[in-house]
């Protein structure tokens, strides 16, 4: 017995030498922490930034900007290079959460179009660069669906009962319910909301579920006929499956920008503009638009692009079209009305 | 009948809690993503499985975490129930209760206060913060087996190890802890498990990019099916089960031997 | 022989980490912060008890008495059958029950996720068979079928560790004196039986009442539990007070059902559970 103790004792402090070992013996270089939405980059990409750079990215995914933002809020996590959206950067400019990013760092952001430069949610395009944008809209399967898409109220129609999924974003849910009413996705009208609340309450038990990316897999599978998506993963699902088509609806949407900031509380802003910089150089940021099939605001980007996909309105919408479509804007201390709204509605 | 009536009630649950599993391991090796049809065999899902750095590290992540956090509990775990087997009754019954806190409350519960208390004194999310999560929801379940050995041991033990001339030190080192090691190995082997299986405590005290296993099965289960989760469930069932048999096999035999 | 000291890193370790982290989501559930500071309100436990959020915990109370009760008649003449002599090879009987439990859990849940869909294998058979698909993901059945194969075990392993310490002589006696099986069923193994009924009820209520993952990976979204109220509070929404004032609420929930429960348990001193 004695014998077996002592083993047993040994054994642990080979376990903890050896822990201890590996854990110094990893490598000194500088670690970079990346927080993107999932499914938003092709990982190859990471590869070779740690190459070329000799630093390491670790590298973590989100599904909205909802909690991606609670997570840097709270200020446990540590992060160099975040994704966010146009209004949770508003709000994070607001809050003083994000640094001036030094341009003279990040040459290749000459590559992007003067028409993503500037935009309201960064008036002196002092903290952000702009990584892919988008619209929201429909997804529908043709075998399933024959009447023409072209509103909002589709989703609301009782012939699809359980077969309509909608996304788990609150700005984006309620978005679609605000926009069907024909109000602003950015309403401060509190009886506007109240009527967007009672629209998604009364639509909660046609939905067959609120996903995030699980979309994708969902739709191509064929498990349900309508989905609310955004443009680049619907351009994604269509390549997958020819059974899939992409609807704007006639009452407008959303317009969105998703931008590349680094954080305040970053240790390493300088690797962090580097990874920002690689991002925008014409390949890097062709791989990406390549594989996630998002819109691109590289100039370079759409130089490489099929002219096919340029000319898809799902893709490439043409500026005129977008009339009606509102970009999310940061609500200050209103979005707890949001917040209420989103909670009652998933609590229902 | 009767027999025949039991036998297939029996078979039913088996079927019931193997049937999903099993499905799972057989679809790890299907050629098409779809999971309705079956479209020829593959070693595909688990290449790519290997090839995944996120889930690679994840595991890792995982081990190491287990390890030290089994190995720290255990530490403390026993020694601190050395010292509560040794008190007053009335202040060992007040520990005692104390220490079925963390083992009665709600899991998200004990997550979600470590969170808080992490963030209010401004510690740092990640390695660390998991690492001591997962040490603090441990030390009970070691202390709870630790305990039935102390208090099977014969009282006049340490003493006489006293009587014979060992010092206090020696007298724990060469009686007390042969005596109650199947306990902090039952602890040990315990706590690992618990760390490894553990998914709601990681999921709020964790941050910066720093994974399990269970995390990763998390948000590869919220994007939907992929069959790289089916060949990860293979490996892990298969591992499970031989690790139980291996288990199951020596206590058996020290039954046998202590009869 | 004092050695109270050896127990003082873990109690200063558990006031620490359990005590202190407690004490804080105590102190968040009643404070407001405002821009005078900090002061105390009762506000975020008065938000609770709106219908919307009542109607919360009555469907979690409500979702885990089922999978609770469902596991209980499904894992009573489980648990018989394992204590009972049928077969020769009862320990690997007992094995085999056991080995699914060390699963990862959401490996477990992600199994049904699989077979439920409507292209899963469950739908394909049935579409094989030339009936209908069924919507069968993200339901509430789906939810409580979630709940009831992840907790059977620890409904049927209590039960089973009492059934198979109870004295044969009993049953004997209880035949020789004219009782039919049935009699001894009912007066004497279920009554034996019930510290292990009490204890496999309290393991199967507890985390199936707190749980937010099978009512997100099954559910969909659709079904909101108090545990996913919880997690919404902390990680998507930021408010911290409520999330808190609701994680009392639930253990509160907890304590009354273990009071409750206890009071019908017999002395038994812990362990013996796995």
């Amino acid at each position: 017995m004695n014998k077996k103790g002592r083993l047993f004792l040994g054994v642990i402090m080979l376990m903890l030498v050896v822990l201890v070992l590996s854990s110094c013996g990893q490598d000194k270089r500088v670690v970079l922490n990346v927080y993107n939405w999932g499914d938003y980059i092709d990982e190859s990409v990471i590869d070779t930034f740690e190459k070329k750079y000799n630093i390491r990215v670790n590298y973590d995914t989100f599904s909205t900007n909802e909690d991606m933002y609670v997570k840097i809020k709270s200020g446990g996590a540590n992060y160099d290079v975040l994704f966010p959206s146009d209004y949770t950067i508003e709000r994070m400019i607001k809050e003083d959460m994000l640094a001036k990013l030094d341009f003279n760092n990040i040459p290749n952001y000459k590559y992007i179009e003067e028409r993503f430069k500037n935009l309201d949610y960064d008036p002196q395009n002092e903290y952000s660069v702009p990584y892919m944008w988008g619209t929201v809209g429909i997804l529908y399967n043709k075998t399933m669906v024959d009447e023409p898409v072209t509103s909002w109220r589709i989703l609301w129609d009782q012939k699809y009962n359980k077969q309509i999924l909608m996304l788990d974003s609150q700005r984006d849910s309620i978005g679609v319910a605000l926009k069907m009413l024909g109000y602003d996705m950015n309403t401060r009208n509190l009886e506007e909301l109240e009527a967007a609340k009672e629209a998604l309450i009364q639509q909660k038990p046609l939905v067959l579920a609120y996903v995030g990316d699980d979309v994708k897999d969902k739709m191509i599978a064929g498990e349900a006929a309508l989905a609310v998506v955004w443009s680049g993963d619907a351009v994604n699902m269509k390549q997958e499956s020819s059974d899939l088509e992409y609807a704007l609806p006639r009452e407008g949407s959303n317009l969105w920008f998703d931008a590349m900031v680094v954080p305040k509380t970053s240790k390493h802003k300088a690797e962090a503009e580097k990874f920002i910089n690689f991002m925008c150089e014409p390949e890097i940021a062709f791989k990406n638009a390549d594989y996630i099939d998002y819109s691109s605001p590289h100039r370079e980007v759409k130089k490489m692009l099929d002219p096919a996909l340029l000319n898809d309105p799902a893709a490439y919408p043409k500026e005129e079209d977008l009339v009606n479509y509102d970009i999310f804007k940061d609500l200050g201390d209103y979005l707890k009305v949001y917040d209420r709204i989103w909670t009652e509605v998933k609590a229902h | 009948m009767k027999r025949f009536l039991k036998k297939g009630y029996a078979a039913l649950i088996y079927l019931f809690l193997y049937a999903p599993i099993l499905i799972l391991i057989v679809f790890s090796f299907n050629a098409s993503k779809s999971r309705g049809t079956w479209a020829g065999f593959t070693f595909n899902w688990y290449l790519q499985l290997f090839k995944d750095r996120q889930i690679m590290k994840a595991l890792s992540n995982t081990m190491i975490i287990a390890v030290l956090s089994a190995v720290i509990a255990t530490v403390i775990g026993t020694a601190a129930a050395i010292g509560i087997h040794n008190m007053k009754r009335l202040k060992k019954t007040i520990v005692m209760n104390l220490t079925y806190i963390p083992v009665v409350n709600p899991d998200i519960v004990t997550g979600l206060s470590l969170m808080l208390l992490f963030v209010f004194s401004n510690f740092q999310l990640g390695f660390v913060s998991l690492l001591l999560a997962h040490i603090t929801f441990n030390i009970p379940y070691v202390i709870l087996s630790v305990m039935p050995k102390l208090k099977q041991l014969d009282k006049h033990l340490y003493e006489a190890a006293l009587d014979l001339g060992a010092t206090p030190f020696e007298a724990y080192r060469k009686v007390i802890l042969p005596e109650i090691m199947p306990g902090v190995f039952t602890g040990l082997l315990l706590a690992f498990t618990l760390s490894v299986d553990d998914f709601v405590i990681s999921f709020f005290t964790t941050g910066s990019g720093v994974s399990t296993l269970s995390i990763i099965i998390y948000s590869m289960a919220r994007r939907g099916i992929n069959p790289k989760i089916n060949a990860l469930s293979s490996l892990l069932f298969l591992t499970v089960l031989l690790l139980l048999i291996i288990v199951n096999l020596r206590m058996s035999g020290e039954n046998k031997k202590k009869e | 022989m004092k050695r109270n000291w050896l127990s003082y890193p873990y109690l200063l370790w558990m006031l620490l980490f359990i005590f202190l982290p407690l004490l804080l989501v105590l102190f968040y559930s009643i404070t407001v912060r405002t821009e005078e500071g900090i002061s105390f309100t009762m506000e975020h436990f008065r938000r609770f008890l709106e219908p919307i959020y009542l109607r919360v915990l009555f469907r979690s109370v409500k979702l885990a008495l089922i999978s609770t009760l469902l596991c209980l008649l499904l894992g009573y003449p489980m648990a018989m059958i394992l204590a009972g002599n049928h077969f020769k090879q009862k320990n690997i009987m007992v094995f085999l029950f056991v080995v699914p439990m060390w699963m990862n859990f959401l490996l477990r849940t992600y199994a049904w996720m699989t077979l439920l869909e409507k292209t899963g294998l469950i739908n394909t058979f049935l579409s094989w068979l030339g009936l209908s698909p069924l919507n069968l993901l993200y339901t509430e059945e789906a939810v409580i079928l979630g709940m009831v194969y992840n907790f059977l075990p620890f409904m049927v392993l209590p039960i089973y560790s009492v059934l198979s310490k109870i004295d044969k002589n009993l049953i004997e006696a209880a035949e020789d004196l004219g009782a039919d099986g049935f009699t001894v069923f009912r007066k004497v193994i279920i009554p034996l039986s019930l510290p292990g009924v009490i204890s496999g009820i309290t393991m199967v209520f507890m985390p199936a009442v707190t749980t937010f993952v099978i009512s997100r990976l099954l559910g969909g979204g659709q079904f909101t539990l108090i545990g996913n109220l919880i997690e919404q509070q902390f990680l998507l929404v930021g408010d911290w007070s409520f999330g808190s004032a609701i994680s009392m609420v639930m253990m509160a929930v907890i304590l009354l059902s273990i009071g409750v429960m206890s009071k019908y348990e017999k002395e038994n001193e812990g362990g013996g559970l796995l």
